[in-house]
Parts: C-alpha cells; sequence; structure tokens
C-alpha cells in the first residue's frame, strides 16, 4: 500500500516520458494531475485505516544490501502521516495550477511526479540510508525545476541550491555513518537505531554526530545561518517549484530531528538542546526582521519561512527540558509537528498567489503595484486570508501550531521563548505593510509596453482551484484542529519518551 | 443549553463570514439578513443571561475550549448584542447603496461575534482566539475605505498596537501552564497559580487588556481608527473592542488581588488614563477625536474599578458607557453624513437643525458628563467607593477626571447648541429610531446604579460584598460635575495646547522609540544578510573553485611533471636495457664471462 502510494507518480513519470514530446500538451497535464489526485485518494486511505495511537503501522521491510544493513523500511506513523498528507494535497494544487503551462509539459510533469515519489519516500522511510537517497533525489528533482522552468537569473540560484543543500547531505550521510558505526551489530535502521540508543554512553561521539546531523538538516531547514540559498532559490523558481520547495522540502529537514536526531541521540540532544533553542530564536528574529526589509513579494515570503522553521527548532530544543512540565513540552512537539503541517498549506497558498501577481504583473517589486483589490478583489481576498494565517491569526492553522509551541516552550525556556513571541508581531507587521502597499490604496499598476494594454484579471478557475482548498484547508485545521492532532499527540508523546531514556 | 451559548456565537460569526465572502452578490441583502441577525442573536443573547449555560468542545490536547455564561458575561453579552443591533439598524441608512454592504454588515456581525466569544470565554485559548479575530476584524473595519492611504495605515497601526499588547496573552497562557497549576487554561484557574508564574500571569493580562482598552501607553491607536465609517466607531468604542480589555480585568479580578500588585497597578493606570485623556478630549477640536478620547477616559473609570475590586461599578459604568457612547458616535455619523462636517466649528448648531439628534446627544453628552440623575454619574460614584476604600488620593484623582468629562461633553454640546443656522441633507429615515432607542436607553440604565436595582445586578455579578457610596459622595459628585458643566457653559472650555490635542504625541513617541529602530534593524540586517553572509558562502564557494583553479595549475602540473618525468625516465632506462641485447652471441658470452666473474668474487667476499 504505502510503497504503491510511494512508487507510483514515479512510475507514471517514467510512462509519460514514453509518450512521444508531440503529443498533446492536455494529455501530460490531466495525466499529472490525475495521478496526483489519485495520490491524494491513496493517502486518504492510509490515514482511514490509520489507528492514532497505534505506533508504526503499514511497515515494509525489504533486504536491499544486506552487507551494510541497507534496508528498504517504511511506514506510517503520527509525524509522518499529516506530512505526507500535506504533501499530497500540495503536489494536487500544484498539478492543478500549473494547468496553463505550455513550456516542455511532459518534463515538468514527469519531474514533479517524480519529486512527489521522493517526497512521500522521504517521509516514509526507516533507514538512515534510504532517507538520505530520497532527500539527495529531492535535490536533484528540485534543481532541474528550478534552472529548467524559473526566471531569468534561475540557473545561478539553482546551481547555489543545489551545492548547499547537497554540501548539507553529506553532513548528514556522514553522521549517519557515524551512527551506524556506533551501532552493535551496525545497522542503518532507524527503529533499530532507536532502541538500540548506540551513544547513550559515549558523549563525545554522540555531540560530532548530532553536530553533522544537525548542520545537514539546518540547512535543508533552514535555519540562520545556512539559510542563504533560500531566497534566491525562491525568487527564481516556477511558483509551484517554490510552494513544492517551502511545502515540503524545507520539512525534511525538521522532519529530520524528529525522526532522526531526537529518538537516536537523546543524550546528545538533551545536552545541546540549548544550541537549537537559540538557534531558533535567532532564525525566528533574524528571518522577521530581514523579510521585513524586503522589496520583492516573494523574497519577503521566502524570509518568513526561515522564521516559521524557527519556531519548530525552538519547541524542539525547548521539549529537551525534561525537568519541566510534561504537558507543556507535549504542547511545544505536537505545535512543532501542526507547524510544518500549517506552514506548508498557507506558504503553498501564498507562494501561487505570488506567482499569479508575477503572471499579471511581470514583477513581484511590490513597490510597482498599488489598489489591486480595486482590479482582482477575489485575489486581494485570498492573498489576505493567506497572510493573516501566516501571521498567526486565530481562525486559521498558524495560530493553533504557534500557540501550542509559544505555551508549551515558555516554561522550560521563558527568555528565548518570550523574544521568540515578538516574532509574531514582526510578521504581522511586515505582511500588512505588504497587502497595504500591494492591495489598498489607488489603483497603479506595473508600467505597460508601449500599446500594450494589460489589465489585471482577477484570479482564473485553475488558480482558484489550487489556491482555495489550499486556504480552506487552513481554516479547518485552524477551527477543528482535533482530527490531525489526534494523529500526531500520540506520535509527540513518543518522540519525548524516547528522549527522556 | 448548551446549544443556545454555541448558536449565540456561531450566528453571528457564521452569517458574518457568508455575507463577507459573498461580497457585491449580497450587497442588496445585507442590511436586512444583517440587522435580522443581530436581532436574533440578542434574542439568544437575553436568553443565556438567564440561563446561564456551559459548552465545552476539545481543541488541543487537555486544552479545551470552554464556554461559560455567569453574571458577568450574560449582562456582558446582552450589552454588545443590543448595541449591535442598534449599531446595525443605524447602518442601513449611513452605509448607503453604493457602498459594499454585504463586506460592511458581514463584518460587523464578525467584529460582534468575536465579541460575544471573548465575553462567554472561559479558557484562555478560546479567549485569545476571539480576542485576535476581533483584532483583525477592527483592522478590516477601520480599513473599510480601503482606497484611501490613510485609512490602511490607520488600520495598521490599530491592528499593530493592540496586536502588540495582545503578545501578553500569549505570555500569560504559557506561563499558566508552566506553572503547572492551571493546566486547562481555565480563566478561573489562573489566580491559583503561585510566583513567579502568577506574577507573570498578571503581567500579560494587564498588557493585553490595557492595550486593547486604549489606556496609556497604548491609547494613541484609538485616536486613528477614527478613519472607520462612524457605525465602526459606535460599535468599537463602546461594547466591543475598547471595552474588551476593561471586561478582562473585571473578570480576572481575583488574579489582580491575588498577584498584590496587579490591582494597584492597574487601578493608578485607570486613573492616570482618566485624568490624561480627558484633558485630551478637552483640547480636541474635531467632535469625533473628543469623543474617542473620551472613550479611553471613560475606560480609565471602568479599569480603576477593576483594580480595586469594585466590579459592581465597573460594569454597571461599562453598560452605561456603552450606550453613551454609540449613541454619541452614532449622532456624530450622522451629522457627518448630513453636513459633511465633523470639526466643532463646523458643527455649530447642528443640534437645533436636527431636534431628535440633537436631543439624543444631549442625552449622551450628559450622561458623559455624569450629571443627575443620568446613569454614569451614580455609576462612578459606585466604583469610586472602591477606590475611596484603597486611598484617598486615587478617589480624588478619580474625581477630578469626573470633573474633566463633564467639561469635554459640555463643551461638545456648547457647540452643537450654537444659535446657528445650519443647512445639510435629511436624515434616512431609518437612523432615527436607534439614537432614541440608544437615548432611552441611556436613562434607563440609570437605575441600575441606584440601590434596588444596583443589588439585583449585584447579586447577578456575586459581588454583594462590595462597598457602597455614600449619600455625601453622590452628592459631592453631582455637586461638581453639575458645576463644572455650569462653568463650562457660562465661560467656555478652557484652551489646552498642542501636546494635548495631539493626544500627548503618544503615536510619536511609540514610533520614534519602536518602529524606526525596528524598521532600522531589519534593514540593518537585510544588508547583513546579502552583503556579508550571503558574500562569505558565495565567497566559500568561490574560494573552493580558485583552489580548484590553482590545484589545476599548479599540483596538476607538478604531478603531471613528475609522472612525465618517470615516463621518461623509464623510457631512457628502456633504451638503456636494450643496448646489450644486441643479437650477436659473442657479446653475449663476454656478458655472462663478466657477470659470473662478478658473482664469484661477490660469494668469495661474501664467504
Amino acid at each position: 500500500m504505502l510503497t504503491a502510494l510511494i512508487l507510483l507518480p514515479t512510475a507514471v513519470a517514467a510512462l509519460l516520458m514514453c509518450v512521444p514530446r508531440t503529443a498533446p500538451r492536455r494529455l501530460f497535464l490531466t495525466l499529472w494531475v490525475a495521478t496526483a489526485a489519485v495520490e491524494l485518494a491513496l493517502t486518504a486511505t492510509v490515514w482511514a485505516g490509520y489507528r492514532p495511537g497505534g505506533g508504526m503501522q503499514y511497515e515494509t521491510q525489504v533486504n536491499w544490501i544486506p552487507s551494510a544493513g541497507v534496508s528498504y523500511h517504511i511506514g506510517v506513523d503520527g509525524l509522518s502521516l499529516p506530512l505526507m498528507a500535506m504533501t499530497c494535497v500540495l503536489f494536487l494544487a500544484c498539478a492543478v495550477y500549473a494547468l496553463r503551462e505550455t513550456r516542455r509539459v511532459r518534463e515538468f510533469a514527469a519531474l514533479f511526479l517524480f519529486l512527489q515519489t521522493t517526497c512521500l519516500g522521504l517521509f516514509a522511510a526507516l533507514d538512515l540510508i534510504l532517507f538520505f537517497v530520497f532527500f539527495d533525489l529531492s535535490i536533484v528533482a528540485m534543481y532541474f525545476i528550478i534552472a529548467g522552468w524559473g526566471h531569468a537569473a534561475a540557473p545561478r540560484a539553482a546551481l547555489k541550491f543545489f551545492l548547499f543543500t547537497f554540501l548539507g547531505s553529506l553532513a548528514l550521510l556522514l553522521g549517519f555513518i557515524g551512527l551506524y558505526l556506533a551501532a552493535d551489530p551496525h545497522t542503518f535502521d532507524i527503529i533499530e537505531l532507536t532502541e538500540a540508543n548506540p551513544l547513550a554512553t559515549r558523549s563525545l561521539y554522540g555531540a560530532l554526530v548530532l553536530l553533522a546531523i544537525g548542520v545537514g538538516l539546518a540547512v535543508k531547514t533552514p535555519t540562520v545561518p545556512f539559510h542563504t540559498w533560500l531566497p534566491p532559490a525562491h525568487t527564481e523558481a516556477p511558483a509551484i517549484g517554490s510552494v513544492v520547495l517551502a511545502g515540503v522540502l524545507l520539512k525534511m529537514g525538521t522532519y529530520g530531528f524528529l525522526r532522526i536526531a531526537m529518538p537516536v541521540l537523546p543524550g546528545a540532544w538533551r545536552e545541546y538542546a540549548l544550541v537549537f533553542v537559540v538557534v531558533g530564536v535567532v532564525s525566528v528574529l533574524y528571518g522577521a526582521l530581514v523579510a521585513m526589509a524586503q522589496t520583492d513579494f516573494k523574497r519577503m515570503i521566502a524570509y518568513t519561512s526561515v522564521n516559521h522553521m524557527g519556531y519548530i527548532l525552538l519547541a524542539i530544543g525547548a521539549a529537551a527540558a525534561v525537568d519541566a512540565g510534561e504537558q507543556a513540552r507535549q504542547l511545544a512537539v505536537t505545535g512543532a509537528v501542526f507547524q510544518m503541517v500549517s506552514h506548508g498549506l498557507l506558504t503553498g497558498a501564498l507562494f501561487l498567489l505570488s506567482g499569479v501577481l508575477y503572471e499579471r504583473g511581470r514583477t513581484y517589486e511590490m513597490a510597482a503595484y498599488s489598489g489591486v483589490a480595486d482590479r482582482a478583489p477575489l485575489f486581494a481576498a485570498l492573498t489576505g486570508l493567506a497572510a493573516f494565517g501566516s501571521l498567526g491569526l486565530p481562525g486559521l492553522s498558524g495560530f493553533i501550531a504557534e500557540f501550542q509551541i509559544f505555551a508549551g516552550s515558555l516554561g522550560p525556556r521563558p527568555v528565548a521563548t518570550g523574544l521568540a513571541i515578538l516574532g509574531i508581531l514582526i510578521t504581522a507587521t511586515l505582511f500588512l505593510r505588504a497587502m497595504q502597499q500591494i492591495f489598498l490604496g489607488p489603483t497603479r499598476l506595473p508600467a505597460l509596453a508601449p500599446g500594450a494594454a494589460r489589465p489585471f484579471p482577477d484570479l482564473r478557475a485553475h488558480e482558484s482551484a489550487a489556491v482555495i482548498p489550499l486556504i480552506a484547508l487552513g481554516i479547518v485545521l485552524g477551527l477543528l484542529p482535533r482530527f490531525v492532532l489526534d494523529v500526531i499527540e500520540p506520535a509527540s508523546r513518543t518522540v519525548l519518551e524516547l528522549l527522556a531514556r | 443549553m448548551s446549544a443556545l451559548l454555541w448558536a449565540l456565537i456561531a450566528l453571528p460569526l457564521t452569517v458574518g463570514t457568508l455575507l463577507t465572502a459573498a461580497g457585491r452578490h449580497a450587497d442588496r441583502a445585507a442590511p436586512a439578513v444583517g440587522v435580522a441577525c443581530a436581532a436574533v442573536t440578542l434574542g439568544l443573547a437575553i436568553a443565556v443571561a438567564l440561563r446561564h449555560p456551559t459548552a465545552q468542545a476539545p481543541l488541543l490536547e487537555d486544552l479545551p475550549v470552554r464556554l461559560a455564561v455567569d453574571g458577568l458575561s450574560g449582562l456582558m453579552a446582552v450589552t454588545v448584542a443590543a448595541i449591535t443591533a442598534a449599531v446595525l439598524l443605524f447602518s442601513v441608512g449611513d452605509i448607503g447603496r453604493g457602498e459594499s454592504r454585504a463586506r460592511f454588515f458581514g463584518l460587523m456581525l464578525l467584529f460582534s461575534g468575536s465579541m460575544l466569544t471573548t465575553v462567554t470565554a472561559a479558557s484562555l485559548p478560546v479567549l485569545l482566539m476571539a480576542w485576535e479575530v476581533m483584532g483583525a476584524t477592527s483592522w478590516a473595519l477601520i480599513g473599510f475605505w480601503w482606497r484611501d492611504p490613510a485609512r490602511g495605515h490607520a488600520a495598521n497601526t490599530a491592528f499593530l498596537t493592540t496586536r502588540a499588547a495582545d503578545l501578553g496573552l500569549y505570555l500569560a497562557a504559557g506561563a499558566a501552564l508552566a506553572s503547572g497549576q492551571a493546566n486547562t487554561l481555565a480563566l478561573n484557574e489562573l489566580a491559583h497559580t503561585a510566583d513567579p508564574w502568577l506574577s507573570a500571569i498578571t503581567a500579560g493580562v494587564i498588557v493585553a487588556a490595557l492595550g486593547k482598552s486604549a489606556q496609556l501607553p497604548f491609547s494613541f491607536w484609538l485616536s486613528s481608527a477614527m478613519q472607520g465609517p462612524s457605525p465602526v466607531s459606535a460599535l468599537l468604542h463602546s461594547a466591543t473592542m475598547v471595552v474588551a480589555g476593561a471586561y478582562l480585568l473585571l473578570r480576572l479580578e481575583p488574579l489582580l488581588s491575588a498577584s498584590g500588585w496587579g490591582g494597584p497597578v492597574v487601578a493608578w493606570t485607570g486613573a492616570v488614563t482618566a485624568v490624561l485623556l480627558g484633558l485630551v478630549a478637552v483640547a480636541q477640536t474635531d467632535l469625533k477625536q473628543l469623543l474617542a478620547a473620551s472613550s479611553c477616559a471613560q475606560i480609565g473609570f471602568m479599569v480603576l474599578a477593576a483594580g480595586t475590586g469594585a466590579v459592581t461599578g465597573g460594569t454597571v459604568q461599562l453598560m452605561a458607557h456603552a450606550a453613551a457612547k454609540s449613541l454619541a458616535f452614532l449622532v456624530a455619523g450622522a451629522w457627518l453624513t448630513a453636513l459633511g462636517a465633523k470639526t466643532l466649528r463646523a458643527l455649530r448648531g447642528a443640534a437645533r437643525g436636527y431636534r431628535t439628534a440633537g436631543i439624543a446627544f444631549t442625552v449622551s453628552a450628559l450622561t458623559l458628563a455624569g450629571i443627575p440623575p443620568l446613569s454614569l454619574w451614580a455609576a462612578k460614584d459606585l466604583l469610586l467607593a472602591g477606590a475611596l476604600k484603597e486611598s484617598v488620593w486615587l478617589y480624588a484623582v478619580g474625581l477630578a477626571a469626573g470633573v474633566i468629562s463633564a467639561v469635554y461633553a459640555v463643551k461638545a454640546l456648547w457647540f452643537v447648541w450654537r444659535p446657528t443656522p445650519v443647512s445639510g441633507s435629511r436624515l434616512p429615515h431609518s437612523e432615527p429610531p436607534p439614537l432614541l432607542l440608544l437615548a432611552v436607553a441611556c436613562v434607563g440604565l440609570t437605575a441600575l446604579a441606584l440601590p434596588p436595582a444596583r443589588e439585583a445586578v449585584a447579586r447577578v455579578l456575586r459581588t454583594t460584598a462590595e462597598p457602597a457610596p455614600l449619600a455625601w459622595e453622590f452628592v459631592l459628585s453631582g455637586g461638581l460635575a453639575l458645576l463644572a458643566s455650569a462653568v463650562v457653559w457660562t465661560r467656555g472650555a478652557p484652551a489646552i495646547g498642542a501636546p494635548w490635542r495631539d493626544w500627548l504625541r503618544l503615536e510619536a513617541a511609540a514610533r520614534l522609540l519602536l518602529v524606526r529602530p525596528t524598521i532600522r534593524a531589519a534593514h540593518a540586517l537585510a544588508v547583513f544578510d546579502d552583503r556579508v553572509l550571503d558574500r562569505t558562502i558565495d565567497a566559500a564557494a568561490h574560494s573552493a573553485l580558485s583552489l580548484a583553479r590553482w590545484t589545476d595549475r599548479r599540483v596538476e602540473a607538478g604531478v603531471d611533471a613528475a609522472v612525465e618525468g618517470v615516463a621518461s625516465t623509464t623510457r631512457a632506462l628502456g633504451r638503456w636495457a636494450r643496448r646489450p641485447q644486441s643479437g650477436q652471441l659473442h657479446q653475449y658470452l663476454a656478458q655472462a664471462v663478466a657477470a659470473f666473474t662478478v658473482l664469484a668474487i661477490a660469494l668469495v667476499f661474501v664467504r
């Protein structure tokens, strides 16, 4: 079941590549949307069959490289299931949004389908090498998406993205090999490593392995100071590339912390948790402040991702203070996982909307626009909702995540949390300023080419069909979060139990 | 039972959301739908006030959404629903056909629905949710006419100032959880925590409440909030938003007294705000600005009441002020629409030109002035009785603030009753009825502050042990108010200068001290990010490339030369080795003889 879910998109991608390029554009796009829809249905089936609190489920393990202790081992639990569902939702939204795409459609669809496999595979992977393979393949696919379908300066941004995150993945590999060698018998299996807790008694070794894994994941997350690949990659990527990059790829880093770093290295994590708290708070404030200074809409959203990922680091760092209240730490971890889902949906929507803006005005410069709400009220309303969601307004999913993070982290780390709370004020400021600039005031649109009247049409059907479900889901999760929290909470309890060893 | 409570908050929130989402398609139906919804909500509010239901639904782990109605919540819910209904009825005429009426009525219902949720919330998460949604809807309402950049700006100022204060509630929630003694974050648990968390919770709650209620030093946002349509001001200043902070402090009065320091801090902040913002009101030349400053000052009394434990007085003050202030703003709005004027100078004679509105405004202004026997007169004495028990100075400051309210209220009255002829359009037919209703309410609410009804209120609020004012207190405050009014009416209001007219320049101070440094820091960090951090990474990549080039040129050449050298040496050796292989037998024999000779000699020597 899970294997089918993971491999189906790649199978379809291979199929697409067999169809001659001259086939009608619509064929590729329809097939892409259909596959993404089937994927979503499959995830829904997995979710329906999932028993909350039942630990790891849908497990499959097949020998792969037995001599090196590597196996194809996958499964889902409360940490991965919400992320897989979010991934499928985002990929479907991307496919729908791309229905009007005209440039090399066959390759575009195939790359995205392949990327979907790597993302789902990573969240399901229970073997370090499998995790690493998916981690790296996602970078490769994203590289081609940015370089091939991005804006003018895309090749350079793509190269930077690739080299930077690839370097991170090498650090990650180093850490994985460290774990492999520490375990007796040697294994890459995450479940076995978690049970064995191989570095419980070797603190220096544990610290070095945590350093390697931490740097590797921090590059991908990204946290300050490893974030500089993110803004150019986002600014140059096509809209749906940014959606997947921010919505799914960034979560690979934070997910890695919860799946690997915390359970496998509990001792080292507890000892160095303060480092993660500090990095988290710095990312929160630095990301928010730098975002506020941006004049480019998309670049601004990119920096808010640094801010939002910072909250997650703060929460999982604060959760390591095992002497603080159980309930609070539990909230913090649950909030961190919820934040991953919420950020995926809301930032995904914002990037799609920034794509709409670019498509109409050919620039992301906010100063080039004014009073757009007059021409495109639906566009303005949806952007407003997504922005308010992103700044943590109650009623949308971001609040549920951030409230849990703050309420849970304040007890264990009062000073850090007190500082991080300022982040939601700064994000509020920057989003309100951006909205005022683009949507309110007298109407003014980017300078027109001579003779070409370029109106600013409101959202088209395929754009609405891609954006509205994301925001609607954000609202549902903001008002009725129980159905997701029921899945996450047992898993975060397990993480805390493993961490307390 | 709990269905009633869910219906109370779900109805305005749902209808409001639907109207807002429907946009211009629903413009025609919006006024009718909005007013009907407000009327039904009022019925529901009365029902919950009588039956005190509770409701609960799961939200976060062990932190359910909890709603409950007790005496205070019931009175608040009725006040909110009643004022909303009156204001929406007025808006039917004021927000004309050309406007986005669906958006207006939808947002007003959302605004009022979130206030209803705030006052019925029994736990911190749901209170915070409603609290922040209220802030966001106020943003949308203040910026309702979004084409005007100044209004968008005002909306941002309002939202950001109140949100800055809202952070206090996040802190309070975290501190309550950290204390381990308020695990469900129920509001009535907060007072049972222990220091240092108790102080943290109290501080957070106080900051959030003062921000929302536009008390010092946050008052300035209310001045810019005047940019919204008049009905928005009428609702925002009377029964929602700004009184939410006062409500929260009244609700959490046990927390304030448990903390030890919270009560006095709150009481003095309220008293000082009542005086200073009262003077700001006196200095205004614009009617809406005068009323806005007076809101801060009047709410200062409620805050003072919460700080001294005079919950009955604070609640009565809140309800009476809600009626008077919404009425005043509605009349100001009606005049603004009809005459196109809002400065006091331009409004001279307005009350004579529009008799109904003029009489309504007079009732409202006299109420605000604290003239006996109107409601705010007795309400102030009720709450100042609490202050007198705490400290004579606090009581004296409160009395002074009461005199100042008489000054600004009569100043406004003096202008509108000048015998100057005015010319303007007639008021729409739907406007006078809500004005008259509110005027009647203003007069009627007087009963609440006087003994028989007051005791009933105290029983409902379960606050019967609070001190009651003595007769001389009533006489003193009423006499002072009358005296001040008479002086102002005959001699005119004292002229007060620039810093007061500019709201003590609080906004400029906030910009100078907080906003500008933050924006500077943001730009500096952005420059750092681009020029230092990013360049360092790029430089690292470039140095790797340079290293590669250097390796290519130097190391690679060296290695290559070495390899070439080995090869050529080998070749030379090969050439040497080829020499003996001549194919001549005699030469081979000679070589063999030589070799064996050497071998033999070696053997001899080694042995």
